[in-house]
């Protein structure tokens, strides 16, 4: 993937005074302000704040789907303000998965189909999607539920069906708003587990989170309050990662 | 490939989502075309069968005629066709057989008489070559022969009408009928051709030798004749009528730049015409009821507005999965056309089943066509329609920002 192509030194990437600015009518609202940050291949990151500090609106940034209204963010070396719709879609597609808060799976398709999507944008032929997103499901334990529509999932499945669509495709970065938010410790731990093996497998994962059990699966921690970075650290790959699931 | 077809699919998904507004959307669409197409099928339907009665009177037979313009009618120039002229035909024209005169001395104006009744028909003098094609042949007696025409003998060939009319006796051989006072010995009677369009009785008619018809004319000089002949070969219709054309200039003595004082007619040509006549008929209807599918086209770019708003959030899931803007503009662009061409199919079909039943219901219609042009245009103009007006609606679509999109309520 091209995002691994860069030297091994140079961060996979870099924000850096990046701030989001949100007019709401007379007031400005400020969700980032000033945000420096570089993150390298293969790390695992968490981002732990209270609620609306600006995690969602940083994750966004990082995966290319929304601006910064300030700063520059260069991705694999790349200034992303210079790419053009089809080159951030392309992105978007190939190189980040993204586990939204919200889920934001399509009403009216079923699990199978929801998590067949992003394949559909590579150009994978129907049957290869199949195949390819009826094991993702299978994977985060929802193999017998394959034509259940959102509506007809519990809040967890519907989380594992959105797990699954942002792995379906492999992507190298994986972005995580909340993955465990409203699941059960046991299934949990299985997707903690699960980001650990992609984690050991090269891929890079950042998840926010506001649990501080969840960020210590992680390799880093970024606190993140009133749009600002106030805390950065490196604790290590624990034991707990990878035994979680154990 | 893989994308088009997931457009396809997700633009057919997006239709089956809401049935019953794409059905009401599309029903304006729907009686435009279906009116077209009945009108047109009728029409043309018309026409075929009007074909179908001129292809009787012969395929490859033209009729030579006298004919003046306006002008040189003016000018008190006059206008004929000669025995000559016939002769000159025959001996200088190749590629024609049957070449015979017609003599009209009455258009259902004639008088005609058996015992105490009466009647009014049509005659005209001819000879033995006539009855061409198997058109017109004697289903009792005989026609004109050669043998008629040197004697002048006063006989008579009459249509069925005629008998009908004058209380006839079923086998009216050898009975006599009066004609311009003479009496003529009946000696055969003609097959029934029916009417022309309902209106002209082509039974209504006699037919006498030509030389007979020549001394009742009381003509002093050579009549006016009619000339008509069989081109061999019905391809080669265009040359042999060249070649008449410039046999009979030179008879008549015209000058380059002088116009014909006669006129070649052919069955083809008369077909040709009325055909003519009936598809701007139809185009003409088309373009009107077009009108029509305009403001289909409005009723569609309206509910594909409403559809895009409604799928605001949808689209922005699209776009974080990574579809590009051709993808989202592609999916809404095939939405739009496959609507309208449904709207297109529906009506063809609607059309066509109304032609259908008028053609039942009214006996005047002969049958309901639809000509390939108009499935085509129709189709071609409802797709062209959707994609007119579909075009404003995708580019919405598909230029909508991903997060804006993703937090759309
Ligand atoms: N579209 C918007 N318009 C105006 N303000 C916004 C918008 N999106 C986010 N904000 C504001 O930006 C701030 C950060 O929001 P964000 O969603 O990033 O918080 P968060 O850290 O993800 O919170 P949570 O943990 O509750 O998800 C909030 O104060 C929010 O009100
Ligand atoms: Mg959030």
């Amino acid at each position: 993937m091209s995002v691994a192509l860069a030297t091994d030194t140079a961060p996979l990437l870099e924000l850096r005074g990046i701030g989001k600015r949100y007019r709401m009518g007379e007031t400005d609202v400020d969700a980032l302000r000033g945000v420096d940050l570089a993150i390298a291949r293969n790390e695992y990151v968490a981002f732990i704040g209270p609620s609306g500090s600006g995690k969602t609106t940083l994750m966004n940034i990082v995966g290319c789907l929304d601006r910064p209204s300030s700063g520059s963010y260069l991705l694999n070396g790349q200034r992303v303000a210079d790419l053009d719709d089809n080159a951030l879609a392309r992105i978007r597609n190939r190189e980040i998965g993204f586990v939204f808060q919200n889920f934001n799976l399509l009403g009216r398709a079923d699990a199978l189909h929801n998590v067949m999507q992003p394949l559909v944008y590579r150009g994978i032929k129907l049957r290869e999607r199949r195949q390819l997103a009826t094991a993702a499901l299978t994977g985060v334990g929802l193999g017998d539920r394959l034509d259940h529509r959102p509506n007809q999932l519990s809040g967890g499945q519907r989380q594992r069906v959105a797990i699954a669509r942002a792995l379906v495709g492999k992507p190298s970065i994986l972005l995580a708003d909340e993955p465990t938010g409203n699941l059960d410790s046991t299934t949990a731990r299985e997707i903690m587990a699960m980001f650990a093996t992609l984690h050991r497998a090269g891929n890079t994962i950042i998840l926010v989170t506001h649990d501080a059990e969840v960020a210590a699966h992680a390799e880093r921690t970024v606190a993140i309050r009133d749009g600002q970075v106030i805390g950065d650290t490196r604790h290590g790959r624990k034991g707990t990662a990878h035994g979680a699931a154990g | 490939m893989a994308r088009l077809a997931e457009a396809l699919r997700a633009a057919l998904g997006a239709i089956r989502a809401h049935l019953l507004r794409a059905a009401l959307t599309v029903l304006g669409m729907v009686i435009g075309v279906a009116a077209v197409i009945a009108v047109v099928a009728l029409l043309q339907g018309f026409g075929q069968s009007i074909t179908q009665q001129f292809r009787n009177l012969g395929a490859n037979g033209l009729v030579i005629v006298a004919y003046l313009p306006q002008k040189a009618a003016l000018e008190g120039r006059i206008a004929r066709i000669t025995p000559d002229d016939l002769l000159a035909i025959r001996q200088r024209v190749a590629g024609v057989r049957d070449v015979v005169p017609l003599l009209p001395l009455a258009q259902f104006s004639a008088e005609v008489r058996y015992g105490s009744r009466s009647s009014n028909t049509s005659v005209s003098g001819t000879t033995s070559g006539f009855p061409r094609n198997g058109a017109r042949y004697p289903v009792q007696g005989r026609f004109v022969v050669a043998g008629d025409d040197t004697t002048r003998r006063p006989v008579a060939v009459i249509g069925q009408t005629l008998i009908k009319d004058l209380h006839l006796p079923a086998d009216p051989e050898g009975h006599f009928i009066q004609l311009f006072g003479t009496w003529f010995k009946v000696v055969g009677v003609l097959n029934k051709v029916g009417t022309l369009v309902g209106l002209i009785d082509r039974d209504n008619l006699v037919y006498i030798p030509y030389t007979t018809a020549v001394s009742l004319s009381g003509a002093l000089t050579a009549p006016n004749i009619v000339i008509q002949l069989d081109v061999d070969n019905a391809r080669a219709i265009k040359p042999v009528e060249a070649r008449i054309t410039a046999v009979l200039r030179r008879q008549h003595h015209l000058l380059p730049g002088e116009a014909d004082d006669f006129k070649i007619q052919s069955a083809a040509e008369l077909t040709k015409a009325l055909t003519s006549a009936l598809d701007s008929a139809s185009l003409i209807l088309g373009a009107i009821v077009g009108i029509s599918l305009l403001v289909g086209g409005v009723g569609i770019m309206n509910v594909m507005l409403v559809s895009v708003t409604e799928r605001t959030r949808e689209i922005g899931i699209q776009k974080s999965l990574g579809a590009t803007r051709a993808d989202i503009l592609l999916q809404f662009l095939l939405e739009a056309v496959l609507l309208s061409l449904l709207g297109g199919l529906v009506g063809l079909a609607l059309g066509y089943g109304i032609g259908k039943l008028v053609v039942h219901l009214v006996p005047a219609f002969a049958g309901a066509i639809v000509p390939g042009w108009t499935i085509a245009l129709s189709l071609g103009f409802t797709a062209a329609v959707g994609l007119v007006f579909g075009i404003t609606p995708a580019a919405k679509a598909a230029a909508l920002d991903p997060i804006e999109a993703l937090r759309y309520e």
